[in-house]
């Protein structure tokens, strides 16, 4: 048997140990879960700031405006492959507005950055919206009706049927999302009917994240099954005996009230 | 009235269709002109998109007619009711009566989507209501510049109904970035705060079920509204009432009955018709270009 440092023994512990923490919800809030998320969160917070500085603060932006031939390279010089680009001191001062807004004095500076980043949001995506969603989306539903090459009726695969079927759900679901009329009568069924294939295409979208999350769940099995093993020390039944023994304790001094 | 509108509309469009071929087919007229700025039409204008120039273009041009006309006489513009948005103000009304909190959470990402917009937009009304009504309102955010985005809406609702000492800037506060710490964090506060009402408006991803589960938990009421087209099913599922895609978008017109978000709705209404329209002309071409009556497929012009 292969022996494994001190240092991964103690990481699958807490590995265990943070994701039993977290099931433990699956009972009531407790101290696990409690400490599981704040550390969670902690951790994940200062990991995101760490990680945005070192992989897009410091080599995007410091490596250009610091670059091997930038004017001030006798005086810092950080080489990341960049050449200097006067224009990034744009992002570093809105980057620097939007910290002054700790200051009450002048923290609607912060608004420029957002209105910069908005504004170039809905730029650059209406026409990749317009290219992506609505065009193709148009192409897609004037399906085939007259084609001499595809069956009528088929299982799976393009058919005459289908097409239809795509015609008549696409625009009729597009219909539903028409504000400007009252969804009664004959419009008001031709709507509903458009409903009825929203929620048919989210029961099928439904069923298929829910099997992502069950794959999500079984590596979080496989790794406490893994952790349960001699090489570990059986870090996950420790573990567990640790959560169920303290949680046990813990349910008997504080019972659950129930309001009312 | 609705037959002069389609003419006008009509019309405009003929004019952008000319002015489009005018672009993509006499470059060296155009050039000739441009020659003195040292420019070249090539140089400004790809001709392989011009379809898209043309869907553009006609959406800008419905856009600024609609608003116009909503300026003109917003209150004769009809839309249709969307239970979720009533639910919004009756939520606010329980949560009063209870006592506790509204937990109000504006998606996980950042400000360059367009349903964090929404959803920042959403909550200067939500956070009027609770100005309104003296309602706790508690905003964990994902990302920073939502953070301050948020603030300055809720500081801004809170001005404008004259209570400003209400607002505390810790109502809306940062979590982390990471996306199952940020879940994590804010069911804990749902467990711990009991908030009366939950509202879920941006762009989720696999937490919206997490969310939305716990809210259901602890009994709250919740509202939902996104347009992530693989979270609506769970929000559908456990939320008691949700803004499915465009009644998300269209959620901040009705609530605020501001003439030029009511036009952003009529004019969606019209491109919509518009779409639709083009749908069946294309289906129709395709059909005669299928049975040879015809030489050229629409849909090869499209894009």
């Amino acid at each position: 048997m292969e022996q494994l440092s001190f240092s991964t023994i103690l990481g699958a512990w807490i590995a265990a140990f943070l994701t039993l923490g977290i099931f433990s919800y699956l009972y009531r809030d407790n101290p696990f879960y409690k400490i599981a998320e704040h550390v969670f969160v902690g951790v994940s917070a200062a990991y995101w700031a760490a990680t945005f500085y070192w992989t897009q603060i410091y080599p995007n932006l410091f490596g250009r405006l610091f670059a091997l031939d930038s004017p001030f390279a006798n005086m810092y010089v950080i080489d990341k492959g960049h050449e200097y680009n006067g224009l990034y001191f744009f992002p570093l001062l809105l980057g620097i507005m939007m910290l002054l807004s700790v200051f009450k004095q002048v923290n609607w500076m912060a608004r420029w950055g957002i209105a910069y980043t908005v504004g170039i949001a809905a730029g650059l995506k209406a026409f990749g919206y317009l290219s992506s969603n609505v065009i193709s989306q148009v192409k897609s539903t004037a399906v085939e009706l007259f084609s001499g090459e595809l069956a009528f009726f088929a299982m799976s695969g393009p058919s005459i049927f289908n097409n239809i079927v795509i015609f008549i759900g696409t625009i009729s679901a597009l219909m539903y999302f028409y504000f400007s009329r009252e969804q009664s009568g004959a419009y008001g069924r031709f709507t509903r009917l458009g409903v009825y294939f929203l929620m048919i295409s989210f029961g099928a979208s439904f069923g298929f994240a829910v099997m992502g999350r069950i794959s999500l769940l079984i590596g979080r099995f496989n790794d406490l099954i893994l952790f349960s093993d001699p090489s570990y020390n059986y870090g996950t039944f420790w573990m567990l005996g640790l959560i169920i023994a303290a949680l046990g304790y813990w349910s008997f001094q504080n019972p659950e009230r129930t309001e009312g | 009235m609705g037959n002069q509108r389609g003419i006008k509309y009509g019309i405009g469009i003929l004019v952008i269709i000319v002015f489009t071929y005018v672009l993509s087919n006499y470059h060296v007229a155009l050039n000739f002109i441009l020659r003195r700025w040292d420019i070249t039409i090539e140089s400004i204008f790809n001709s392989d998109r011009a379809f898209l120039f043309i869907v553009l273009l006609t959406v800008i041009m419905v856009l600024l007619n609609e608003i116009r006309n909503a300026r003109k006489d917003s209150d004769s513009i009809f839309l249709r009711t969307i239970p979720g948005l009533k639910a919004v103000e009756e939520a606010v009304g329980r949560s009063t009566e209870m006592g506790r909190p509204i937990l109000y959470v504006p998606g996980i990402m950042d400000m360059n989507e367009v349903e964090t917009v929404a959803g920042v937009i959403i909550l200067g009304h939500v956070a009027q209501m609770t100005a309104q009504y003296e309602t706790g309102l508690d905003v964990p955010v994902a990302r920073s510049i939502v953070m301050q985005a948020a603030r300055e809406s809720c500081k801004e609702a809170y001005l404008s109904q004259g209570r400003p000492e209400m607002f505390n800037e810790d109502m809306v506060h940062y979590i982390t970035d990471d996306q199952f710490a940020y879940a994590a964090g804010v069911n804990g506060i749902m467990q711990r705060d009991k908030p009366a009402a939950c509202m879920y408006m941006g762009k989720f991803y696999a937490e919206s079920l997490l969310f939305a589960e716990t809210g259901n938990g602890i009994g709250a009421i919740q509202i939902a509204g996104t347009a992530s087209q693989a979270q609506i099913p769970f929000f559908v599922t456990a939320c008691d009432y949700t803004l499915m895609g465009e009644e998300y978008f269209a959620a901040s017109a009705y609530l605020s009955r501001k003439p030029e978000l009511i036009g952003g709705v009529t004019t969606q209404d019209t491109v919509k018709l518009m779409l639709i329209g083009l749908i069946i002309v294309g289906l129709v071409m395709r059909a005669l270009f299928d049975l040879d009556i015809v030489s050229f497929n629409l849909l090869d012009i499209i894009g």
